[in-house]
């Protein structure tokens, strides 16, 4: 009993009407996060004393960058899901996950650029988590680039999935020998500002946005897999009463 | 063997009830790689010309001070190593794809683990240690400081394996498509970032004076794990290539 709606959730049409009725309350929910997150970030949370107000940027670029690694992970377990039990919609949501991860390290990675320019001095620094940022946002592409690759996309996803999970063994591997890297090679002049002191007054808006974002993501990979949904199963009897319903 | 009559052990064998053991089988396509690999000499030392003649760019590009050619040679050397295993990683599995021995390996009694572990073998065999080998005269034309040239070697005889075993995977993945090679190398460089790391900094420790047993302590994990884990998935790529 208890297991029932995970097989249901081999079903593409289930999925598909089942999510329908969520999408306008994940869309409003996630808008009033992130105004609210961003209002009060921007504008009401306290300047901070050594960096002034350039350390705002921080309430987009921790929240991307945490989801741009959840993401990675979302993506290898439902690929994992896709090759151990077979399921078509595991498929559907790792080929949409991608992307959005990708994108995803694109802003942590320009939003950290852009803050790097006046605390540091410089767009960019080969700092260790920096450059983990970057390592993973390769792995993204090579992940996009394989499910492009192939014609047959059955092929395409199992393929894509059998690297996400090699991916997915190789993350903590690579962040900690960049870690080890780092240390090595440390520049004198760049200290990063500990984020465990970080004041109640700019914490509770960055949380804000955090969750505002995590909605934000349900809300994109549930479009994009919908959409996927309606791709695949353009040729079957209910995705063509849709369409003539309009 | 001699209580079971010669005919009959013939008909245990054509029915495939007696197959040959695994430890067999990994040797059979070891030996036959091998030989497939020594008839193609031409194919083998592309590789190592690539890797010379890379090299011979760094003081065209950069300048060719003895000082400034010795801080880049452990690090110019590494990647240029790594580049030249994933450049021959492409040819591991696609004459055996293209001939379909390897439909014949998936469908034999054999465990594809190791004979994809044979094959990985063989690529080494014939890229990772002559680049090994050879290593130590770029290092001379890139003016490396004499205590490298140790550290140089083992790091790259334990790394190089490992780079062999994590390419297979990409060279699996990208076997059934038509132009896989700069895929393999999309999908496989950020996975070689540590082994990079370590390989380069073992030789910067050694130069400095510093010990290199940690560094080699873990190349030489890396390799174990690669052994156990990077067969199988490659194994379970090929399967996918194969089958669709």
């Amino acid at each position: 009993m208890a297991w029932q709606w995970f097989h249901r959730l081999g079903s593409p049409r289930w999925f598909y009407e089942k999510t329908g009725p969520w999408m306008p309350w994940l869309a409003v929910l996630s808008a009033v996060l992130l105004i609210s997150g961003a209002v009060w970030g921007l504008a009401f949370a306290p300047a901070d004393m050594k960096q002034g107000n350039s350390y705002r940027i921080i309430y987009i670029h921790v929240p991307a960058a945490f989801l741009a690694l959840a993401g990675y992970y979302i993506m290898a377990i439902s690929g994992a899901i896709g090759l151990i039990w077979k399921m078509k919609l595991a498929d559907m949501v790792m080929k949409s996950a991608a992307p959005i991860g990708a994108v995803l390290t694109f802003v942590a990675l320009v939003t950290g650029a852009i803050w790097g320019k006046p605390t540091w001095g410089t767009w960019w620094v080969w700092d260790a988590r920096i450059t983990s940022m970057l390592i993973l946002f390769f792995l993204y592409l090579g992940v996009i680039a394989l499910q492009e690759a192939y014609q047959h996309q059955d092929t395409a996803n199992k393929a894509s999935a059998i690297l996400a999970l090699v991916g997915t063994v190789n993350i903590p591997i690579i962040y900690k020998s960049v870690d080890w890297w780092y240390t090595l090679h440390q520049p004198a002049t760049i200290k990063f500002t500990s984020e465990s002191t970080i004041h109640p007054s700019m914490l509770y808006p960055l949380l804000t946005m955090v969750i505002g974002f995590y909605c934000f993501y349900a809300l994109v990979l549930l479009l994009r897999t919908r959409s996927e949904v309606l791709e695949r199963e353009k040729k079957t009897r209910w995705v063509q009463d849709l369409a003539r319903q309009g | 063997m001699s209580d079971i009559p010669l005919a009959e052990e013939q008909l245990l064998r054509s029915r495939q009830l007696v197959s040959p053991g695994v430890w067999a089988g990994f040797l059979a396509t070891l030996r036959r790689d091998t030989i497939i690999a020594f008839r193609h000499r031409g194919e083998m030392m592309n590789p190592l010309v690539f890797f010379l003649m890379v090299i011979t760019m760094v003081p065209l590009g950069i300048s060719p001070e003895r000082i400034i050619l010795a801080t880049l040679a452990p690090g110019m050397i590494w990647v240029v190593a790594l580049l030249a295993t994933l450049l021959s990683l492409d040819s591991l599995f696609r004459s055996d794809f293209e001939d379909g021995t390897l439909e014949q390996l998936l469908m034999s009694p054999q465990p594809l683990y190791f004979q994809v572990l044979a094959k990985v073998a063989v690529h080494w065999l014939v890229t990772g240690l002559p680049l090994t080998l050879m290593a130590p005269l770029l290092g001379v034309m890139l003016s490396l400081p004499a205590a490298g040239f140790v550290p140089l070697c083992y790091t790259l005889l334990l790394g190089t394996a490992s780079l062999s075993l994590i390419g297979a995977i990409g060279a699996a993945l990208t076997v059934a498509l038509r132009k896989g090679g700069l895929l393999l190398s999309l999908v496989i460089m950020p996975l070689y970032v540590p082994v990079l790391i370590f390989g380069a900094s073992a030789v910067n420790n050694g130069i400095e004076g510093f010990p290199i047993g940690g560094q080699l302590a873990v190349l030489g994990a890396f390799l174990a794990m690669a052994i156990v884990l990077a067969p199988m998935a490659a194994a379970g790529a090929l399967r996918i290539g194969i089958n669709g």
